[in-house]
């Protein structure tokens, strides 16, 4: 009559009641012929109880009005196309709080122009929305040909959303932002577990083709590069060769853009 | 939609009582449900349609908790256990029960926050063992070593209080 033998494991799945009949007669069987090990398997039940009890309260409570799930449905159908309003408010917030440290920091370490800049201009969005928890993006992915519309119209020419899902990053959706050097649409992506990526593409005046360029900035990377005009930069806390590799991806796709 | 009602809904309470454990401030767990349940609308869409709603949404609230902590944590206002509020959690403690409720929620809120997650997510919110690996991104096994810790754990800082008396009397 030879047995599997108890493992840590079953003794927790027995506080847990997680076990099939046979395996928990089994565990029951061991429990009652070592009473040290029964004893803490008692306490265990106790507090697992103790706990339960406890905290049952607060599921019980009557749910506030503003965690109403139909209400919170319907107010995202209606203010999905009103957020005009929003963007204005983060330029403005930008341009009164940046002023000072922005022109202070253009004069020294700010590259004024080219891939350097669209790489800064990208970090700089990625640190305003990615940690944007209501309303990241503007335009959510279920949209998206009416964001490549919106972001075309402003770039000027035709713009398409790199597809990073092969690297596990969903779409999330985007906005139009602003920057020095013109109007720049944003994509932002998520992979499910809280990290957010954001890429940022515009018009590039110089540096209209460069390899890429990575950048380590800390807490976030950066990987830059442009074709035929169109700058384009992906912002990550992920490390640089990480990141590049997920821009290897996406310049793929952008270069069957014109 | 129709089914975004019927799968989540009824997860709310336990959503609630989640992030309340969590935060221990029910105002902030509250705000914090609120942002749950806005990227749960928002990408309902997204969601596989073979997923786990229940493990999806406590994947969400999850993160959402670990982002505000960490934010805590860096402005320094992080709640210490001597002034926690203690009304933020526990309710008065039932006259009838002889487990000292207070007791077990103040040595749950001792816990390191990972074995506290593991441990919510399985004694009170009755996720299988499958489902916090996935809510948690971490392997099963892992999930298995943080629970026996934290019960050991628990058992340790039970002994130190006088309601040990009690537990070791019952069953």
């Amino acid at each position: 009559m030879t047995q599997r033998p108890i493992t840590e494991d079953d003794l927790q799945a027995y506080v847990d009641e997680a076990l099939d009949p046979e395996r928990r007669a089994a565990v029951a069987a061991f429990l009652t012929s070592n009473p040290e090990i029964e004893e803490r398997v008692a306490m265990d039940l106790h507090h697992r109880r103790a706990l339960r009890e406890a905290l049952a309260p607060v599921a019980k409570e009557p749910l506030p009005a503003r965690l109403n799930l139909a209400r919170l449905a319907e107010e995202r159908g209606k203010s999905r196309f009103t957020g005009w309003t929003s963007v204005a408010a983060a330029l403005a917030l930008m341009l009164a709080g940046g002023a000072g440290g922005w022109s202070l920091r253009l004069a020294s370490e700010r590259p004024a122009a080219g891939i350097g800049s669209l790489a800064q201009e990208a970090a700089d969005s990625y640190a305003v929305f990615a940690p944007d928890l209501g309303r990241p993006v503007e335009i959510g992915a279920s949209d998206e040909a009416q964001l490549v519309r919106w972001a075309s119209r402003r770039l000027d020419r035709a713009v398409k959303v790199p597809n990073l899902s092969a690297a596990g990053y969903t779409f999330l959706g985007g906005r139009v932002v602003p920057t020095p050097h013109g109007p720049a649409a944003l994509y932002m992506y998520d992979n499910g577990s809280g990290t957010r990526l954001v890429m940022l593409t515009r018009n590039m005046a110089i540096d209209k083709n460069a390899p890429m360029a990575t950048d380590d900035r800390g807490a976030v990377a950066t990987v830059s590069w442009a074709r035929d005009g169109l700058g384009y930069s992906l912002v990550g806390p992920l490390s640089p060769r990480h990141l590049h590799s997920i821009a290897d991806q996406a310049r793929a796709q952008s270069s069957g853009i014109s | 939609m129709r089914d975004m009602m019927v799968l989540i809904e009824p997860l709310i309470p336990g959503l609630r009582r989640y992030a309340r454990s969590l935060l221990r401030d029910a105002d902030a767990a509250d705000d914090l449900v609120q942002d749950c349940l806005e990227r749960v609308v928002g990408r309902w869409h997204q969601r596989r349609a073979d997923g786990n709603a229940r493990s999806w949404a406590y994947t969400i609230l999850h993160n959402l908790a670990v982002n505000r902590m960490q934010q805590r944590a860096r402005r320094g206002t992080h709640l210490t256990m001597e002034n926690a509020p203690e009304a933020a959690l526990a309710e008065p403690p039932a006259q009838e029960s002889p487990l000292h409720n207070r007791d077990i929620v103040a040595a749950m809120q001792r816990l390191p926050d990972d074995q506290k997650a593991v441990l919510l997510l399985i004694s009170v919110e009755d996720l299988s063992y499958a489902e916090t690996a996935r809510v948690l991104d971490i392997p099963i096994g892992t999930v298995m070593s943080r629970l026996s810790r934290a019960r050991e754990r628990l058992r340790r800082e039970m002994a130190d209080t006088p309601a040990t008396l009690h537990l070791r009397r019952v069953k």
